[in-house]
């Protein structure tokens, strides 16, 4: 196990500092001159030289790289060009945003995607299981951001329900949660359709299994061996697709975080980007680098827990 | 930042927990929720070039020496009052007595020169340095007096110091004003949550103080026109002033709680051609482009409708424009044919696109236009970070479509043939120069008018419409500005009919 944890660390080191390479590289190469984005196109020549200069843009790539990942490995992630502060503030004024909307899509994803892929296989053949996939393959065509549009004009707009976007602050939990709502239901019904197929699928492989029916003969529950026998060996595949989904829903919520205009980083991230904004942008991928092969190493250590023969082939 | 944010939660956790409950609160306590599709990066308009920058902060936190009106004339602000010499070089202000900074400091000649040397410094970041470079000097001659000699005449001199460029600021808060700016205005910076909303509130200190309506103004960034939309329909805006999509003003036309105006801008949109490249160096090709561009379809086509053709470079709500629409009539065989007398038909023209809507479906409809005179036009729609380095900087393209909204921007005809549209004719250079020091109205009017006849004349650009100001207002809100002639606008007129 030690052996296995220190594999994933050094792993994790190297992911990141390929990424900061990576990131740093693209971000040199893309055109743009942030003097020029910020001070606009009526600016003199002289104006963006003292601008540069102040913002060290004149210093060879690699020491500007060095500098960088020094300043980040002692915790200070630097100024950024665009909003003139540092950008550890705007990413912790922003970090339990992003995070909150990830883990209630996530939660949301697994409780719909589980009840929805386990009654289908349950019915398999018969009109709830035609139902379920008929929805689920809906949610997989449907774009999230037409959902999320959706969703706003009928509950915001038509009913006046809930917020259609905005964010109040956490100082009042009640709105702050009235204003998740409608994200992490947008989140959640694009990623459990494809959740819900894979849940189906991984039942559907074990309920052939003869434990299976050996426990269907000796007259327990069909709800009881569903819960307690089908699932927990069809974890597997479903925890692949989770971790996955994960991932692609710390980032999705630049999507989400842009039709709700609600603060958090995918937005920053967006805002970055076109403010050529460097010290930032490489800092919030870093970030979801970061956040990304941590899913991933979480996912390995599920593994071990859900399947006692990984747990022995790793030893 | 978060303290004074927190004494405002309380009135903000109740705005947001009902749209219809926010439009009655708001309306109730003299507030007033105002859309921006732009967010500002920072809050300082003098180190910063974000037009969001200016419509929050200019002339509502900070005020400058000057203002102006919706219809761009100039009025007395932190300068009570002023004199011109005869030669029109030293101009003497006298400044207003007895104002304060939102930080209780008081306001006098001091800070003006702070101000403006800080802004000529030879390391200044302003955005609009130009506007300073007629200035010699600028003289303390008293407590509440400053003199500024100009090199030369400068006819936009008064106007140009009504820009937030030359917003007035303080030695002891200069450096905060990036995050919570400091000035003399009539509202005072209350908070800012990045990426969702910006407070201002009332200062009742102010001099005009019992004029102002609205004890606090929330602004809301909502990039996304779809979400902005749905954000006015339910209450939880009152106003969206740079509203991004004219394709769904029917619905607010429609609808008797909203007011949608269509106001002007001082963006002249053109389909700028790179005047050092062949085949636009030739004079038969611009013009043969001109007759093949049909304003009325990319107006249709791409603003709905809602914009002014423009033949030149110049506003038509300006004191001075001449309608020179009627310059090349849309005529594709004409256009056809001189294309084929110049040896160009049949050729490709790369046109490389901002990411701007407005921009972008021109475009479109510019290309099959082309097409039909016989022009192959690829489209090709770039970032903006790549347009302001191929294009603007090294001038690496054929012909791109873009809007020019600063005021008295014809002086980019007289830039050099190293600004972007590679132009340069020392005739036009000599009309600028008499334009820009010209302080006679009349006589300006003139100037400016021979000046929009040379550039359709020499079809400089394809000159396409100018960019409307269209805003959505709840309809029982007063006293907003339907079009600007500057980046900024007051908020202090604002107000609830009764």
């Amino acid at each position: 196990m030690s052996y296995f944890l220190a594999r994933r660390i050094a792993g994790f080191v190297l992911t990141l500092w390929a990424v900061s390479i990576v990131v740093f590289a693209v971000m040199n190469v893309l055109p743009g001159d942030p003097a020029l984005t910020i001070l606009g196109l009526d600016s003199t020549d002289e104006a963006r030289a003292a601008l540069r200069e102040r913002l060290g843009l004149d210093a060879p790539v690699v020491q500007r790289y060095l500098a960088w990942v020094g300043g980040a490995l002692r915790g200070d992630l630097g100024q950024s060009y665009s909003f003139g502060v540092a950008v550890s503030g705007l990413i912790a004024e922003r970090l339990p945003l992003t995070v909150s909307l990830a883990i209630s899509g996530m939660t949301l994803t697994v409780c719909l995607a589980l009840v929805m892929g386990l009654t289908a296989a349950a019915r398999h053949g018969r009109a709830g299981d035609w139902a379920i996939m008929l929805f689920s393959q809906l949610g997989i065509a449907v774009p999230v951001f037409w959902l999320s549009m959706l969703l706003v004009l009928l509950f915001a707009v038509k009913l006046r329900w809930l917020p259609p976007g905005g964010f109040p602050g956490w100082s009042d939990p009640v709105a702050a949660a009235r204003a998740l709502v409608l994200p992490t239901v947008a989140l959640a019904l694009v990623q459990s359709a494809v959740l819900a197929r894979v849940t189906r699928s991984a039942a559907l492989e074990v309920m052939r299994l003869d434990f299976v029916r050996t426990a269907r003969a000796s007259g327990f529950a069909p709800g009881h061996i569903m819960w307690r026998h089908v699932l927990p060996n069809a974890l597997v595949p479903i925890v692949t697709i989770v971790g996955l989904q994960f991932a692609g829903l710390v980032t999705g919520t630049i999507v989400i975080e842009n039709v709700f205009y609600l603060p958090g980083l995918g937005r920053l991230l967006f805002q970055s980007i076109a403010n050529r904004d460097l010290v930032t942008v490489q800092a919030l991928v870093m970030l979801f680098a970061a956040i990304v092969v941590t899913a991933n190493f979480l996912v390995d250590i599920a593994y071990v827990l859900i399947d006692p023969r990984l747990r022995a082939g790793r030893a | 930042m978060f303290t004074r944010f927190n004494t405002g939660a309380a009135a903000l956790a109740a705005v947001a927990l009902s749209g219809t409950l926010a439009a009655q609160t708001a309306w109730a306590e003299n507030a007033v929720s105002i859309g921006f599709q732009q967010e500002p990066t920072t809050l300082d308009p003098t180190s910063d070039a974000t037009a969001a920058i200016d419509g929050i902060v200019t002339h509502n936190v900070l005020e400058s020496l000057t203002t102006v009106n919706e219809a761009g004339e100039v009025f007395p602000d932190l300068a009570e009052s002023w004199t011109i010499s005869d030669d029109g070089l030293t101009y003497v202000f006298t400044l207003r007595q007895g104002v304060k900074y939102h930080d209780g400091t008081d306001f006098d000649a001091e800070d003006v020169k702070f101000s403006y040397d800080r802004a000529m410094a030879e390391d200044s970041e302003n955005p609009t340095k130009d506007i300073f470079k007629p200035i010699a000097a600028v003289e303390i001659t008293g407590p509440h007096e400053i003199t500024m000699k100009l090199n030369n005449k400068d006819a936009f001199f008064l106007f140009n110091i009504a820009r937030g460029d030359a917003s007035i600021v303080a030695p002891e808060s200069v450096d905060a004003n990036k995050t919570a700016p400091i000035g003399t205005g009539p509202y005072r910076f209350d908070g800012w949550t990045r990426g969702d909303r910006l407070t201002l509130v009332k200062n009742p200190d102010h001099r005009d103080a019992d004029k102002v309506a609205m004890d606090k103004v929330t602004f809301r960034f909502i990039s996304d026109p779809a979400a902005a939309s749905a954000a006015l329909l339910a209450g939880e805006l009152d106003a969206f002033p740079g509203f991004p999509a004219p394709e769904m003003l029917p619905q607010f036309e429609a609808d008797p709680r909203f007011v949608v105006v269509v106001g002007s801008t001082e963006g002249e949109v053109i389909l700028a051609m790179n005047n050092a490249k062949p085949p636009f160096d030739n004079l038969q090709v611009r013009r043969a482009i001109s007759h093949a561009i049909d304003r009325g379809a990319i107006i249709d086509g791409a603003m709905y409708g809602r914009a002014t053709p423009i033949g030149s470079f110049y506003p038509p709500h300006g004191p001075a424009y001449v309608d020179l629409t009627g310059q090349y009539p849309h005529d594709v065989a004409k256009a056809r044919e001189m294309f084929e007398a110049e040896g160009v038909s049949g050729s490709t023209m790369t046109l490389r696109v901002p990411p701007f809507p407005y921009a972008m479906r021109s475009a479109e409809i510019i290309q099959a236009q082309l097409a039909e005179a016989g022009i192959d036009a690829k489209v090709e729609n770039v970032e903006w970070g790549f347009w302001l380095d191929e294009i603007y900087k090294k001038q690496n393209y054929d012909m791109t479509i873009i809007a020019h909204t600063s005021p008295n921007d014809m002086r980019n005809f007289a830039r050099g043939k190293s600004y972007f549209y590679g132009f340069e004719d020392p005739e036009f250079t000599a009309l600028w120069d008499s334009i820009s020091t010209e302080a006679d109205d009349a006589k300006r009017t003139s100037l400016l008018q021979d000046g929009q006849k040379y550039l359709a004349e020499n079809a400089i650009h394809g000159f396409l419409f100018q960019l409307p100001q269209l805003g959505v207002y709840d309809a029982r809100l007063q006293g907003y500005w339907s079009s600007s002639p500057v980046l900024f606008e007051p908020l202090s007129n604002l107000s609830w009919t009764q």
